[in-house]
C-alpha cells in the first residue's frame, strides 16, 4: 500500500462539506483544488484493491485500482476541473455542494470493485445530481427532476434487484464480468442500460439535462452516462446483445437531434448517439474495442462538456436555448464560436480533432470481427454526428438567421474552461499516445493513414453537402418531438384519467343504485306497505281483465280506505290467517 | 462595470454576400480535391467490392445524410407537436 493511498470519492464528499464552512474565495479555490487534488490522488493509486470492508457477511471493496478504474478516474477529475473553473461565478453553495457530491459518488462507483458498493454509489449519483436540475428553479425544471429522479429509481431498483439475486445464486459480491445469462445479469444489465440512456428508458436525458441550470447541464453530461459505460465494460464486455442497443442508440441519437429545436436537447440526444459507439465497442468486446471504448468516453467526456460549455455560454448570455430565438451570435461571441466549434468537429471525429482518434477504434475492431451491420450503422451514424452536432448545433445557434442578439463573451473564467478542454481536443486529436498508455488493453491503431484520413475527410465534408443542400429540410420550428417519456408524461395522465372514468364511474353508479334508488323504492314501499301491495294487485287485475274503466276508482277506493284505516275486520283477519297458514307451512315441511 | 465600454465587437463578415459566394467556391473546390487522390490510389475493400470504387466514401456519406434527414423529416409530421403539448 502506498504511502499517498486516498479514495478520490472521499476528497470530494468532504469538499462538499467544507463548502459550506468557507467564504466566497475559500469555495472558489476549494472547488478547483479537490479536482485537481484528487487527479493527482489517482495517479499515485497503485493496482489492487483497498478499503476493504466487512458487511452482512460480505467482504466488500471501496477501491479497486487497475487501468480500466484509473482511465474513468483521470478523465471524471480533469472533467470535473474544467467544469467548476466554468461554474466559478456561482455564489450558491447548494449547487457546488450537490455538483461536487454527484461526482464524488461517480468515482466511488468506478472504483467500487463489489455490487453492493456499486449500488450505494449509484443510488447516491442520482439523487445528488437531480438537485442540479432542481437549481434551475423552474416549474419545467421541477417536473423534468421529479421524472428524471423517478426514471433513475426504477432502474436502480432494477439493479438492485438483479444484485441481490446475483448473490443470492452466485454467492458472491464481486463485480467482475458476467458470463451468465439470467434473470439476475438481466436485471443488473438493464440497471446499467437505464443509466446508459438506451431507448425505451433513453427520455430522462432529453428531458432533464436541457432543464438543469447552465452549469448544472454542462456537469451531468459526463457522469452518469459514462459510469454506466464504464459499469457495461466492467460487466458485460462482449454481450452480443450490446451491438444492438449500441446500434439503435447511434441512430436514434441523430434523428431525434435533428427534430430537435432546443440546442441544449440537440446537444442531449448527441450524448445518445456518442454512448451508441460506446456500447458497440462494450459489444464487440475483443481488447481493441474496449480499449476504443474506454478511449471514446475519454474523449467524449471532454468534447461534449466544451460543447455544452458553449452551448451554456449562449444560454447564460442572452437566456435562450432554442435555436428559433438564436442565430447571427457569431458577431458578438466569436470565441464561443471557435471553442464550440472544436467541440462539434471533435465529435465528428474530424481529423487532428480528438473523436478522430478514439471513434475509429470502435469501427475498426468491428471490422476485425466481420460484424458488417455494426461497420455500416456506425459509419451512417459517424456521417449523421457531422450532421447533426457538428454543423447543425454551430449554424443555427451562431449563423442562420440574426434574431438581432448581441450578447457579449461570457466571463473569463467561462472562456478560459472552453479554452482548456479545446486544447485538450486538440492535443488529444494530435499527439493520441497518452491516451492510448492509460487504456485498459495495448493499443496498436494509427489513426493517421492516408487513405484513413481521407476517406474521414470524404464521409464528412459530403454529409456537410447534404446538409447545405437539403437546408429547407432543417428550417427550425417551434416544436418539441415526442420521445419515450410520452408514455408516462401523456401516457400516465391518460392512464389516470382512464382509471378515474372506470373506477369512479362504476363506484357513482353503485352510490346511485344501492344507496340512492333501490332505498328510495324501499321507503316508498315500506311508507304504506298495504295500500301498495293492493294498489299494485288492482293494477295487475286490470291488465289481466283488459279492464281498465274502474281502474282509477278502485285506486281511489284504496287511497280514502287506507287514509281513514277502513278495513273491514274480515279481511284483516284472512290476512292473518292467510300468513299463518304460509308460515306453518314453511315451518313445519 | 460600465454597460457602455462592454459593449460586444460587431462581425459582420458572414453578412456580406460576396463572402459566402467565395465560402461556396472553396468548399465545392474542396469537395473536389477530396475526390480525385481516390482515381490514383488502391483502396482494399472491406465488406464489399463497391468501397474500392472512387468517391465511395464521399457518396456513402452524402447519402447517408440524405436519408436521415429524409427519414427524421417523415417521423416529424409525426412526433413533432406544438411547445405547450405537455402543459395541456
Amino acid at each position: 500500500m502506498t504511502a499517498s493511498l486516498l479514495h478520490p470519492s472521499l476528497l470530494f464528499f468532504v469538499g462538499a462539506l467544507l463548502l459550506w464552512l468557507l467564504p466566497l474565495l475559500g469555495r472558489r479555490i476549494l472547488i478547483l483544488l479537490v479536482p485537481a487534488a484528487a487527479f493527482l490522488v489517482i495517479t499515485q493509486l497503485a493496482p489492487g484493491t483497498y478499503f476493504n470492508y466487512h458487511l452482512f457477511g460480505f467482504d466488500l471493496s471501496l477501491l479497486r485500482v487497475d487501468k480500466l478504474s484509473k482511465a474513468f478516474g483521470y478523465v471524471f477529475t480533469i472533467n470535473a476541473f474544467a467544469c467548476f473553473l466554468f461554474a466559478l461565478h456561482l455564489k450558491s453553495r447548494y449547487e457546488h455542494t450537490a455538483a461536487l457530491a454527484y461526482i464524488g459518488a461517480a468515482l466511488g462507483a468506478v472504483f467500487a470493485a463489489d455490487l453492493v458498493s456499486l449500488y450505494l454509489f449509484w443510488e447516491i449519483m442520482a439523487v445528488t445530481s437531480t438537485f442540479l436540475v432542481l437549481a434551475r428553479k423552474t416549474e419545467r425544471a421541477y417536473g423534468a427532476a421529479f421524472r428524471y429522479v423517478m426514471v433513475h429509481i426504477f432502474g436502480g431498483l432494477c439493479l438492485l434487484a438483479g444484485i441481490l439475486l446475483q448473490i443470492n445464486a452466485s454467492g458472491s459480491v464481486a463485480f467482475t464480468g458476467f458470463s451468465v445469462h439470467g434473470l439476475p445479469t438481466y436485471l443488473i444489465l438493464i440497471g446499467f442500460l437505464a443509466n446508459a440512456a438506451a431507448p425505451p428508458l433513453n427520455a430522462w436525458l432529453s428531458d432533464a439535462y436541457p432543464e438543469a441550470t447552465v452549469t448544472g447541464g454542462v456537469i451531468m453530461t459526463a457522469y452518469t452516462t459514462k459510469t454506466a459505460v464504464y459499469t457495461l465494460i466492467r460487466g458485460f464486455a462482449g454481450w452480443e446483445i450490446l451491438l444492438v442497443v449500441g446500434c439503435v442508440m447511434a441512430i436514434y441519437g441523430i434523428i431525434w437531434a435533428i427534430l430537435e429545436n432546443d440546442m441544449r436537447r440537440i446537444l442531449a440526444y448527441s450524448i445518445m448517439n456518442q454512448v451508441g459507439f460506446m456500447i458497440c465497442g462494450v459489444g464487440i468486446g475483443t481488447s481493441l474495442a474496449i480499449s476504443g471504448a474506454v478511449a471514446h468516453a475519454f474523449c467524449h467526456i471532454i468534447y461534449k462538456a466544451l460543447l455544452w460549455m458553449s452551448a451554456g455560454s449562449v444560454l447564460y448570455m442572452t437566456g435562450k436555448s432554442k435555436c428559433t430565438d438564436l442565430g447571427g451570435l457569431y458577431k458578438t461571441m466569436p470565441l464561443t464560436l471557435i471553442f464550440g466549434t472544436i467541440g462539434a468537429l471533435a465529435i465528428s471525429s474530424f481529423p487532428f480533432l480528438s473523436g478522430y482518434t478514439s471513434k475509429p477504434m470502435i469501427i475498426e475492431a468491428g471490422v476485425h470481427q466481420g460484424f458488417f451491420w455494426v461497420w455500416l450503422i456506425l459509419e451512417i451514424a459517424s456521417a449523421g454526428v457531422f450532421l447533426h452536432a457538428g454543423i447543425k448545433f454551430p449554424y443555427f445557434v451562431f449563423f442562420a438567421k440574426d434574431n438581432g442578439l448581441r450578447p457579449g463573451e461570457p466571463p473569463k473564467h467561462m472562456l478560459l474552461a472552453m479554452a482548456f478542454l479545446s486544447f485538450l481536443c486538440i492535443f488529444l486529436g494530435v499527439y493520441p499516445q497518452p491516451l492510448y498508455n492509460i487504456l485498459p488493453y495495448p493499443v496498436e491503431f494509427h489513426a493517421y493513414t492516408f487513405d484513413h484520413t481521407l476517406h474521414q475527410f470524404q464521409l464528412l465534408m459530403f454529409s456537410a453537402l447534404a446538409f447545405f443542400l437539403l437546408l429547407p429540410l432543417l428550417k427550425r420550428t417551434r416544436t418539441i418531438s415526442l420521445d419515450t417519456d410520452w408514455f408516462y408524461r401523456k401516457g400516465a395522465r391518460l392512464f389516470v384519467a382512464g382509471c378515474d372514468k372506470t373506477f369512479n364511474g362504476l363506484n357513482s353508479f353503485g352510490d346511485r343504485i344501492f344507496m340512492q334508488q333501490i332505498p328510495a323504492i324501499f321507503a316508498r314501499f315500506f311508507s304504506d306497505p298495504a295500500r301498495n301491495v293492493q294498489r299494485h294487485l288492482i293494477q295487475l287485475g286490470a291488465e289481466a281483465s283488459g279492464d281498465n274503466s274502474n281502474l282509477e276508482r278502485n285506486k281511489d277506493k284504496v287511497d280514502y280506505r287506507t287514509r281513514f284505516s277502513a278495513y273491514p275486520v274480515g279481511g284483516g283477519v284472512f290476512l292473518a290467517v292467510f300468513f299463518l297458514a304460509v308460515m306453518s307451512i314453511i315451518y313445519f315441511t | 462595470m460600465d454597460s457602455e465600454n462592454n459593449k460586444p465587437e460587431v462581425c459582420t463578415w458572414f453578412d456580406q454576400p460576396q463572402n459566402i459566394k467565395r465560402l461556396k467556391t472553396v468548399f465545392y473546390i474542396v469537395l473536389v480535391l477530396l475526390v480525385v487522390p481516390d482515381f490514383f490510389m488502391h483502396k482494399h475493400a472491406l465488406f464489399f467490392s463497391a468501397e474500392t470504387w472512387p468517391g465511395f466514401y464521399a457518396f456513402f456519406g452524402f447519402v447517408s445524410c440524405v436519408v436521415i434527414i429524409l427519414v427524421s423529416k417523415l417521423l416529424g409530421f409525426a412526433l413533432k407537436k406544438k411547445e405547450d403539448y405537455y402543459d395541456r
